[in-house]
C-alpha cells in the first residue's frame, strides 16, 4: 500500500473518500463561513460560501464579549478534567480487580456492570435532580461531575483490556513484592495508556459536547458549561444573529478540534484498539 | 534440615483434585526438576510452592520459616516465567532494580517526586544501581541495560528475567518452563548457563518442565509427576534404570519404552525371547496379568535364531543410531528397538527377524502401574522347557 502512482483504482477510492469527507465536513465548512458573513449576507436568498464582506473579527468579537467565553471555556476544561480523573481513579482498580483478583461478587458485579451500561442518563436523570435538589448542591460543579463519576463504559473498556494483560506480569509483580495498589501503580497503569487515552477521547468528546446534563441542574451562568452557554448566547441574542453564533460555536469546538488533530493518531489508534465507534 | 520442604499437598479446582498429596524435600543448593506431562499439576505446585495460590491442606516450609499460608510478597522466593513476564514498560536495568526498590526502599521513599528527598535514599539507590550491575555483568547483559523488552531477543529476555529472579538473593528459586520460548539450539545452550548459575548461587532450585530430556540432562534429582500425585523423586539415571511406576518408564526416555502385557507362567517367571525374569511368589498371587518394559536400546535385533519373531515395518536412519519399528508376529505389538548403525546395516521394512532383551534389562509392572520386583534367570532347563 506504499505505492506512489495513481492507477484508476486508487484514484477513485481517494475521490470516494474525499467525497465523503467533504458531505461530512460540509455543515463545519459552512458554519465556518457563516461566521465571517454579515447579517444581511446570511439572510440573502442565494447560498455562498465566501462572505461578500469579510466580518470575521467582528463576529468573534461579538461573541467574545457578549458571553463570558472565557468563564464558559473554564468550566468545560474544569468539567470535563473532574470527571475524567475521577472516572479513571474509580474505574481502573475496580476493572483491574475484576479482571485479574478471584472474589465472590465478582459474577454479580459483572452483571451489574452490564445492567449499568444498558441504563441511559436520561432514565436516572429525574431521580438524581430530586436528590441534588434536596441537598441543595444544584449550580455547582459537584452537580456537574457527580453522576459521571463512576462510568461503567469506562470499567468494562478497561476490563476489556486488563483481560488481554498476561496474568504473569501480575504474578511476578507480587513475587516482587508488590502490593496490590503498587501492581496497580506500577504494573497496570503504565501499560494501559493506550485504553486510557481511548476512554479520555470518549469521556472529554462526551462530556464537552454534552447539553442534557448541564441544562438539567444548572441555571446560573456561572457554571454553564459550553454547550449551555451556546444556548443562553442564543436566547440572548434572540436568537437571529446567526454570524456571532457561529463564531461563539467555532470557539466552543475548537479545543476539540485542535485536540483531535494533534493526537489523530492516537485517537485512530484508540478507536481502533476498543473496537467502538463513537 | 532440608531447605525446602512439601508435606502433603492437596489443591483441588472446581471439585477436580489437581494435586493428590505432594511431599518433596530440596537438600540446601539442590536442583529439582519437577517433570510430567502437560496438566499434571507440576504448575499448579509451582504456583503454590510461589504463594500465587494457597494449598486446600498441606505444608510449606523454607529453612525454618512456614511459608504456608503467606502471601507470595512476604516470602523470599524468586521465580523465572515461561513468558518471562518482565515488565513491559521498563528497561532491563530498570526490571532488574524493581524486586530490589520494593524490598530495599520505604513506601516513602519510592515516592515519584519526594522519594529523593527522604534521608537514605540516595544511598540506598546508589547501592541498588551497583548491584543491578553486578548482576547484569556476570549475566553478561550489560550492554542490554537500556533496552526494553521489546527491543530484545527472546534469549536476551530470558537473561533479564533470570537477573531480575536472582538479584535478590532469595531463599528457593523457581522456574517455570524457561526455555520452552526458545529456539532448540539456544535451548541446548541456556540449559548448560542456568546449571552453571545454580551452581554459583547455591540456591535450592525447584525447575519445571514438560521435557524429560531437559529435566534428565540439568537436575540433580528429577522430581516425576503423573495425575496430580509425585511418583518419583531420584537421580536422573536412577529414574531412567530404575523406574518405581509404569508411568515413570513411559515418560522418561525417547524413543519410548516397549511395553507388553503378558500372563506370568506357572513357574513364576516372564519373559521376551531368550530373556526371562523371575517375580517373588507375594507378587505373582496378586498379579498374574502383568506388563513387561523393556527400553529400546536393550532390545537386540537378528536376522535369525532364537528369539521373538517379527516383522520390520518402518525404519528411522538418526545418524548416530537407528531405530527399527517393527510388530511381533505373535501378539502384534509394535517394538522398537535402538541400534547402532552397524547392527541395524541390511534391515529393511517388511524383512522377518528376531527380537531378544537383556535379561537383567527387564521391567515388570503390575496392573496397577507399581514395579515388581524381578530377578532375572539364566537357568538354562527353564529355557527348555518354555521354548520345548
Amino acid at each position: 500500500m506504499t505505492s506512489n502512482g495513481f492507477p484508476p483504482a486508487r484514484i477513485a477510492r481517494l475521490a470516494l473518500l474525499g467525497f465523503g469527507a467533504l458531505v461530512f465536513l460540509s455543515p463545519y465548512i459552512f458554519m465556518i463561513s457563516t461566521a465571517g458573513k454579515t447579517q444581511s449576507d446570511i439572510f440573502t436568498s442565494s447560498l455562498t460560501l465566501i462572505p461578500q464582506r469579510w466580518y470575521f473579527f467582528e463576529n468573534f468579537a461579538k461573541a467574545w464579549s457578549r458571553v463570558s467565553m472565557p468563564t464558559l471555556l473554564f468550566n468545560g476544561v474544569v468539567v470535563c478534567l473532574l470527571i475524567l480523573v475521577i472516572q479513571v481513579i474509580v474505574a481502573v482498580p475496580c476493572a483491574y480487580a475484576m479482571a485479574k483478583l478471584k472474589f465472590r461478587a465478582a459474577r454479580a458485579m459483572m452483571v451489574l456492570v452490564m445492567l449499568g451500561l444498558l441504563v441511559p442518563i436520561h432514565a436516572t436523570a429525574l431521580p438524581l435532580y430530586v436528590g441534588f435538589d434536596r441537598v441543595g448542591a444544584l449550580n455547582s460543579y459537584v452537580a456537574l461531575v457527580a453522576p459521571f463519576t463512576i462510568s461503567v463504559f469506562g470499567i468494562f473498556l478497561f476490563l476489556q483490556f486488563f483481560r488481554s494483560m498476561p496474568d504473569d506480569l501480575i504474578h511476578a509483580a507480587r513475587l516482587d513484592g508488590m502490593s496490590e495498589v503498587g501492581i496497580i501503580a506500577r504494573v497496570i497503569v503504565p501499560n494501559a495508556w493506550p485504553a486510557i487515552t481511548a476512554f479520555s477521547i470518549f469521556s472529554v468528546v462526551a462530556h464537552w459536547n454534552d447539553l442534557y446534563w448541564p441544562l438539567i441542574v444548572v441555571s446560573n451562568q456561572a457554571y454553564a458549561t459550553p454547550p449551555l452557554g451556546l444556548l443562553y448566547f442564543r436566547a440572548a441574542e434572540a436568537g437571529d444573529d446567526y454570524g456571532a453564533l457561529m463564531a461563539a460555536t467555532l470557539i466552543i469546538t475548537f479545543p476539540l478540534v485542535a485536540a483531535f488533530l494533534l493526537a489523530q493518531k492516537r485517537f485512530v489508534e484508540g478507536i481502533t484498539m476498543t473496537g467502538l465507534k463513537g | 534440615m532440608s531447605a525446602l520442604s512439601l508435606r502433603a499437598i492437596e489443591k483441588s479446582f472446581n471439585g477436580n483434585q489437581i494435586l493428590k498429596g505432594v511431599s518433596l524435600d530440596a537438600e540446601p543448593g539442590e536442583f529439582i526438576a519437577l517433570v510430567g506431562p502437560s496438566g499434571c499439576g507440576k504448575s499448579t505446585l509451582l504456583r503454590i510452592l510461589a504463594g500465587l495460590e494457597t494449598a486446600d491442606s498441606g505444608m510449606i516450609t523454607v529453612g525454618d520459616q512456614d511459608l504456608t499460608k503467606l502471601q507470595a510478597a512476604a516470602c523470599n522466593v524468586a521465580m523465572v516465567f515461561q513468558s518471562y513476564a518482565l515488565y513491559p514498560h521498563l528497561t532491563a536495568a530498570q526490571n532488574i532494580a524493581v524486586p530490589l526498590v520494593m524490598r530495599r526502599l520505604t513506601r516513602a521513599q519510592r515516592l515519584p517526586l519526594l522519594g529523593p528527598l527522604m534521608p537514605g535514599q540516595r544511598q540506598a539507590v546508589a547501592e541498588i544501581k551497583r548491584d543491578v550491575r553486578d548482576m547484569a555483568v556476570s549475566l553478561k547483559i550489560d550492554h542490554l541495560m537500556d533496552r526494553k523488552p521489546g527491543q530484545m531477543s527472546g534469549g536476551q529476555r530470558q537473561r533479564v528475567a533470570l537477573g531480575r529472579a536472582m538479584v535478590r538473593r532469595p531463599a528457593v528459586f523457581l522456574m517455570d518452563e524457561p526455555l520452552s520460548n526458545l529456539d532448540a539450539n539456544l535451548r541446548v545452550h541456556a540449559r548448560g548457563e542456568i546449571v552453571d548459575l545454580h551452581r554459583r548461587a547455591g540456591v535450592p532450585t525447584v525447575y519445571v518442565t514438560h521435557d524429560q530430556a531437559e529435566a534428565l540432562s540439568m537436575a540433580d534429582r528429577v522430581a516425576v509427576m503423573i495425575g496430580g500425585a509425585l511418583l518419583q523423586l531420584a537421580p536422573p539415571a536412577v529414574i531412567y534404570d530404575d523406574p518405581r511406576h509404569i508411568e515413570v518408564a513411559k515418560f522418561v526416555g525417547q524413543p519410548r519404552i516397549n511395553l507388553l502385557s503378558m500372563q506370568v507362567d506357572t513357574d513364576g517367571t516372564v519373559g521376551f525371547g531368550e530373556a526371562r525374569c523371575g517375580l517373588s511368589r507375594i507378587d505373582v498371587a496378586a498379579a498374574s496379568s502383568v506388563t513387561l518394559g523393556i527400553r529400546p536400546e536393550f532390545v537386540s535385533v537378528s536376522r535369525e535364531g532364537r528369539g521373538m519373531p517379527a516383522k520390520v515395518e518402518r525404519i528411522e536412519f538418526l545418524g548416530s543410531e537407528i531405530i527399527v519399528h517393527s510388530r511381533l508376529d505373535q501378539s502384534g505389538d509394535t517394538m522398537i528397538a535402538k541400534l547402532t548403525p552397524a547392527e541395524g546395516a541390511g534391515l529393511t521394512a517388511g524383512m522377518p527377524i528376531r527380537l531378544n532383551a537383556a535379561p537383567e534389562r527387564l521391567f515388570v509392572f503390575a496392573q496397577d502401574g507399581r514395579r515388581l520386583f524381578s530377578t532375572p534367570v539364566m537357568d538354562s532347563d527353564l529355557r527348555e522347557r518354555a521354548y520345548g
